[in-house]
């Protein structure tokens, strides 16, 4: 359904764009259609950049975005309006989403005004009253009101509401989830399973928390600097991560059974420069450290079924792959 | 719902009206308007025509008294007000609309476009407006209050325009405008809906100072002999009094009261946006 081919994005920085910033390294994965992946990675990591370039706001430095085999740079006028009527995104501030200057209501409308001018005053209403509902709103209690006078929470679910108003296929959920309180976490989440589940809605939802990440999701994609480190299925990735970043990252989550002081994160190397060897090798904790390591960047190789990992203590594996998911994997490099 | 409308409405309205500085701007200004909209009819006299004695002080007869050939000053002076105003109004105003147009467009759109609207603001920005106003002014012979209008809005444009592509720039950042875009809104509508309301207030106040810029260089030019070739305006009275003595015959009547009005003018627009800045922005009400 959708599908990323080797999506690099190089933002310019500086006067005159002489230093660059790879955000987005040669990224490929697939999302296939009723699937939930997770884009999991610490901030500054890529994730919320390849969900703007999902969404169109971002061009991509190279590589391609195909949306049901359709490349969506090519995508404009009432093209680009359809894929939006399929593909909508939920951003990471529910605050700054909204014009401060206008009421809530403001956004409802303009999804009226964009895509469904046609639809009487009556059967909009009906609608967003049961779209408000489906995400456990009340309309009386939210419409008329200004955003400053809600809670996150609540700014949050009318987002979601809103990209239900739609016949969306696909919600790019960028870190929806931790702008609200804890007991309408899980609402929140169930609503996306069972959204998944009634109408076969694919959702990328982009997060930092394994957690809530591994409560929703089916496929998992693990961002570090940029670039794909580990992905494929949810159980087997958390069940027995391969990268030295995804063990750390499972050691970091807070336990209530351990202390503290148990786990060490050196946060430093993260701005070490990056050479053309692995990305995490500044940070890497594997002691024999190899050569090829500092001097060669390993690819994605399988090793298990459904199981992609980015290192090179793997490369007896031998089995290449581009795409980090997706059941069509024809395109084995080697 | 509305009440609550209603209520930030009368709130505006009460510091706008508790505000000395917006009263005092407003005043002197709706004072002059006024007089500009019935000015020439309070007086019988034709501004050019000579209808009195030469050079004679202010009297019952002749108000502000006259000129060297007998001109009535206070007619010439009812009259110079309205070119000022509309030159003020019209220059001002378009000054602000090129402005706000290049800046909405230079922040929005971002890359090359951005550079090379951004090179052309700073170019009209460092050429030096008088020289490039004296230059024009001087090759066309017959001018009119309407090109003169023209030219000053012309030049005046660049600092509202880097003002406003700074602006744009900021609020594009914010996540309403890439909700506007996932929407399927397109670039003119999210500058005019999403972007242009959360700065109106600013672009209020560039109106007003635009147009007490307008009206400054509009007399600047009048006094150089480079104005309008027809019609009076204050800065024109100030010219013609200096070109036949007024000055070292102390005939202050002549050219007081149109410099002095300048002066007013100009100064109660700065008050005012001063005073309507304190107002929009709640920091600066200093209670």
């Amino acid at each position: 359904m959708l599908e990323l081919d080797r999506v690099t994005k190089i933002f310019r920085l500086g006067i005159f764009g002489r230093k660059s910033l790879k955000a987005v390294d040669q990224v490929s994965f697939r999302v296939n259609h009723g699937q939930v992946v997770a884009l999991i990675g610490e901030s500054g990591s890529g994730k919320t950049t390849i969900g703007k370039m999902i969404l169109r706001l971002l061009p991509a430095t190279s590589g391609t975005i195909l949306f049901e085999g359709r490349d969506i740079a090519k995508f404009h006028g009432r093209a680009l309006k359809e894929y939006y009527r399929q593909v909508q995104g939920v951003f990471q501030d529910p605050f700054s989403s909204y014009n401060p200057i206008f009421k809530v209501d403001r956004i409802f409308n303009i999804v009226q005004k964009e895509f469904f001018p046609k639809v009487s005053a009556q059967k909009w209403r009906e609608r967003q009253e049961e779209a408000l509902c489906a995400v456990g709103l009340t309309p009386e209690e939210v419409l008329g009101k200004y955003p400053h006078q809600l809670s996150g929470g609540q700014l949050q679910r009318l987002l979601i509401a809103r990209a239900l108003l739609l016949e969306i296929r696909l919600l790019v959920a960028d870190e929806i989830i931790s702008m609200l309180d804890a007991s309408t976490r899980v609402d929140v989440l169930n609503l996306l399973a069972d959204l998944k589940n009634a109408q076969g809605l694919s959702v990328l939802f982009i997060t930092h928390d394994l957690a809530l990440a591994h409560y929703v999701s089916d496929e998992a994609l693990i961002l570090y600097r940029g670039n794909i480190v580990e992905s494929g299925d949810i159980a087997k990735v958390f069940g027995s991560p391969l990268h030295p970043y995804t063990q750390m990252l499972l050691l970091s989550v807070p336990r209530l059974d351990q202390k503290w002081e148990d786990v060490e994160i050196k946060l430093q190397a993260q701005s070490a420069p990056l050479g053309k060897g692995c990305v995490y090798y500044h940070r890497c904790f594997v002691q024999e450290k190899e050569k090829i390591c500092a001097n060669e960047k390993p690819g994605l190789l399988e090793v298990e079924n459904g199981h992609f990992v980015a290192c090179h203590r793997f490369r007896e594996t031998k089995k290449e792959v581009r795409y980090a998911t997706g059941e069509t994997r024809g395109t084995s490099t080697s | 719902m509305k009440a609550q409308k209603n209520r930030t409405k009368n709130e505006f309205l009460y510091f706008a009206w508790r505000n000395k500085k917006l009263r005092i701007g407003i005043f002197i200004l709706l004072f002059f308007i006024l007089l500009a909209i019935v000015g020439p009819y309070l007086t019988p006299y034709d501004p050019w025509a000579y209808v009195g004695p030469p050079a004679s002080g202010p009297s019952q007869k002749f108000w502000f008294g006259t000129t060297m050939f007998g001109q009535d000053v206070f007619s010439q002076f009812v009259h110079g007000l309205r070119p000022v105003f509309l030159v003020g109004a019209f220059g001002g105003g378009l000054a602000t609309l090129i402005g706000t147009v290049i800046g909405f467009i230079a922040g929005y759109r971002g890359g090359w476009i951005d550079e090379i609207l951004n090179t052309l603001t700073n170019v009209v920005l460092v050429i030096p407006t008088l020289a490039l106003l004296l230059i024009l002014a001087a090759y066309l012979g017959v001018r009119s209050f309407f090109i003169q209008a023209v030219f000053i809005g012309c030049t005046a444009w660049p600092w509202t325009a880097r003002a406003v592509r700074a602006q744009t720039m900021s609020l594009k950042a914010r996540e309403f405008v890439d909700l506007a875009r996932i929407s399927g809104m397109r670039a003119t509508k999210i500058i005019l809906t999403e972007i242009a309301p959360n700065m109106l207030s600013y672009l209020v106040m560039v109106f007003i100072l635009q147009f007490g810029g307008a009206i400054l260089n509009a007399a600047t030019l009048d006094f150089i002999g480079l104005g309008p070739t027809r019609g009076i305006s204050l800065g024109l009275m100030m010219q013609i009094a200096l070109l036949w003595g007024a000055l070292p015959l102390g005939m202050w009547w002549w050219f007081i009261p149109p410099g002095l009005t300048i002066a007013l003018l100009v100064g109660a627009l700065y008050i005012t946006n001063v005073g309507l800045d304190e107002v929009f922005n709640p920091k600066l009400r200093g209670i």
